[in-house]
């Protein structure tokens, strides 16, 4: 494998160090965590950037919300026949088709099908940002969709960053043949291009599910379940945090405090746990923030092929792909879900890189793609 | 040097035994159920399921099973039951597309990475800087597939400037093949831009403070000079790295969603039409292609490595 960029090392006393060079100042008393967030809270883009992604998420939350009250129908509700009040027009959702003919000339004409278009507010709430080719609202498609595709995003990455953690703290404490053998698998996963090791995992999976009904063990996980996307988007990425991770634990194991812990007695769950995993728990929070956005895209591109987020969910990237065919007579159907995913994912990764210069401005976090 | 290549490659040669068998888990084994239900595709009858059971020894060990995966793979007998054609056969008509896009896409990312790292490294905090910066952000969380709808709908469809999608082979009309791939070159490449202009800037500002660039200043230099020679010189090392796993990567079908939206009937969108069909075999073919790509890159990169910099020359 490709040789790793050397890891500078990245814990929370570097924040302390930080913290006392610039204020010059007795910060005796105050936790590491603390001094993060004293840096952090003068970083306005970055928090800027977190009540953004905070908003995004309030407000996919709030889908059901807003079908009930506001737009007064439900994701999958079709209305291909009804009339809208747009100001003081009526509109039909979609016009119907066929054929007229022309007043003064007499020729017979073709009227094409028209869906409506965004309505803003002058609808009463109704079709804010049009409707699709069945006459769904795309408002409410779109927070719907918001709400998968942030939870396979948060889900995933979530996953994702606990195994990579608990294997790094395997390989890099145990060392040897642990090591040996996490190091190998990492390897192997980083060998495949990851978009393409997701879709093989999401189509294995999609067809019919995964079942597994061994004797202690039962997974039984029908072809159209949230987690299957959310198992395969984590999979795929565990090498890309965990490695780093082993790294910096490498060099903590050779530290002071804990050989001084192993002098005490404690055993090798509370050495990795209780003193080494407090060390590396802010790169591993970096790690998270910027992994979250890497998955949302990850999740929207598998969706878009078909591998990811089954019927009948909605999802962004099932948006996206849904609306391409109809680009040309109802570009808001693509455009509206790519602007959803570029804010939430933008957001993301201010809000990370801000973090993680709060945290440690001279480390090199960076996921790859 | 020898040695090291050799070992090298046999470290290479390993590594694609274990991703071929992460294969073989990947589609026979982690889903579970009934792997020949799986291959068969959609509208499979119950003697076909029954043939793929036999033909793939579903009822022998499973060693057998990765055995004659690997035979069918690798001696170019892997076939789509859905639409009865040969894997083998489909991804070698893919290659022309999936290469011209590659390494087209790759000259314009390199070039405009660097340029992009070097720009914002030399302005850093300057209003140049900055908005070099969020362009690039920007750039790295828009889903490329989105971009590439919206750029052919703008540029393509709506006004119609450039070609509507499809690959024109290169040695049938080398200026329609230029044409028909401006669009999707520079789509692919701009995740990559963002993602090099932003690791070449924070070299480049690790590197400006190093003992060396200041004792070539204090030589007299001039101050280019420095710039280029000693800085950005340096800081490249990790962009070579970066550079041969992205390429490789696209290269093995890496580029699925650009070649699924402009329709240029690469590997990958091979790939891409079998999800949607639900049709197995060849998305295996061409996860294993991929990983092959990636793992040859790989070695080669060490090599160059090795060449470029005898300090990682393992004696």
């Amino acid at each position: 494998m490709a040789t790793e960029p050397a890891t500078t090392e990245f814990t929370l006393d570097t924040a302390q160090l930080l913290a006392e060079e610039e204020h010059g100042r007795s910060i005796v008393g105050r936790s590491p965590w603390y001094l993060a967030w004293r840096r952090l809270r003068r970083n306005k883009v970055a928090l800027t950037a977190f009540a953004l992604f905070v908003l995004v998420v309030a407000v996919s939350a709030a889908a059901p919300l807003y079908a009930d009250h506001v737009a007064h129908t439900t994701a999958s509700a079709n209305h291909p026949t009804e009339n809208v009040k747009v100001g003081s027009k009526i509109v039909p959702v979609i016009s119907q088709g066929g054929t007229y003919t022309d007043p003064k000339t007499h020729e017979l004409r073709v009227k094409p099908v028209n869906i409506i278009g965004p309505t803003w507010w002058h609808a009463g709430g109704k079709f804010v940002l049009g409707a699709d080719e069945n006459g769904r609202d795309n408002a409410v498609r779109l927070l719907y969709g918001g709400r998968n595709s942030l939870i396979v995003g948060v889900g995933s990455a979530f996953l994702c960053t606990l195994f990579a953690v608990i294997l790094a703290l395997i390989a890099g404490y145990y060392g040897g043949v642990a090591d040996w053998v996490i190091t190998r698998f990492f390897d192997l996963i980083w060998a495949f291009p990851v978009i393409l090791l997701a879709i093989a995992l999401g189509a294995a999976l999609s067809i019919n599910g995964l079942h597994w009904n061994l004797r202690l063990f039962h997974v039984n996980l029908e072809s159209g379940s949230l987690w299957i996307p959310t198992i395969v988007i984590s999979y795929v990425l565990i090498p890309y945090i965990g490695r780093p991770l082993r790294g910096q634990i490498l060099s903590l194991r050779e530290k002071e405090f804990v050989e001084a812990a192993v002098a005490q007695g404690a055993g090798p769950l509370r050495i990795m746990f209780g003193e080494i995993l407090p060390n590396i728990a802010s790169s591993a929070l970096v790690f998270f923030t910027l992994v979250v956005a890497n998955n949302i895209l990850l999740e929207a591109a598998l969706s878009f092929l078909g591998a990811g987020i089954q019927d009948p969910n909605p999802s962004w990237g099932k948006l996206i792909s849904e609306g391409q065919d109809r680009i040309l007579t109802a570009p808001w159907l693509t455009i509206t879900p790519g602007i959803a995913i570029v804010v939430t994912v933008v957001a993301l990764n201010i809000f990370g890189d801000g973090l993680r210069d709060a945290l440690d401005p001279r480390a090199k976090v960076r996921i790859e793609h | 040097m020898l040695a090291f290549v050799i070992r090298r490659l046999i470290g290479a040669i390993a590594v694609l035994i274990g991703v071929s068998f992460i294969v073989f888990l990947i589609f026979i084994v982690v889903p579970g159920g009934d792997p020949a239900t799986r291959l068969a595709g959609k509208n499979a009858n119950d003697q076909l399921i029954a043939n793929i059971k036999h033909n793939w020894g579903f009822d022998r060990p499973f060693y057998t099973q990765y055995g004659i995966m690997m035979k069918k793979a690798f001696t170019g007998k892997l076939v789509s039951y859905t639409n009865q054609t040969n894997v083998t056969t489909q991804i070698k008509e893919g290659l022309a597309a999936t290469f011209s896009l590659s390494i087209g896409a790759a000259i314009i990312w390199m070039a405009f990475g660097i340029l992009v790292g070097v720009i914002s490294a030399v302005k850093a905090g300057r209003w140049s800087d900055r908005v070099i910066t969020i362009v690039a952000l920007i750039g790295i969380s828009m889903p490329v597939f989105w971009l590439g709808i919206l750029t052919r709908y703008f540029f393509a469809e709506k006004h119609t400037w450039f070609p509507d999608g499809e690959y024109v082979g290169l040695t049938q009309n080398p200026f329609q093949w230029f044409w028909h791939l401006l669009l999707p070159w520079l789509v692919l490449a701009v995740l990559f831009i963002g993602v090099y202009g932003r690791v070449l800037r924070g070299n480049m500002l690790d590197a400006i403070n190093e003992d060396y660039v200041r004792t070539a200043r204090a030589k007299g230099l001039d101050p280019r000079r420095v710039l280029i020679k000693h800085v950005l010189r340096n800081s490249l090392i990790p962009i070579v790295t970066l550079f041969g796993l992205d390429f490789a990567a696209v290269l093995g079908g890496g580029a699925i969603l650009t070649e699924t939206v402009f329709d240029l009937h690469g590997v990958g969108q091979y790939a891409a039409q079998s999800i949607g069909a639900f049709d197995l075999p060849p998305i295996m073919g061409v996860t294993l292609f991929g990983a092959f790509f990636i793992v040859l890159f790989s070695a080669i990169v060490d090599f160059i490595y090795a060449f470029l910099d005898p300090r990682i020359r393992p004696a």
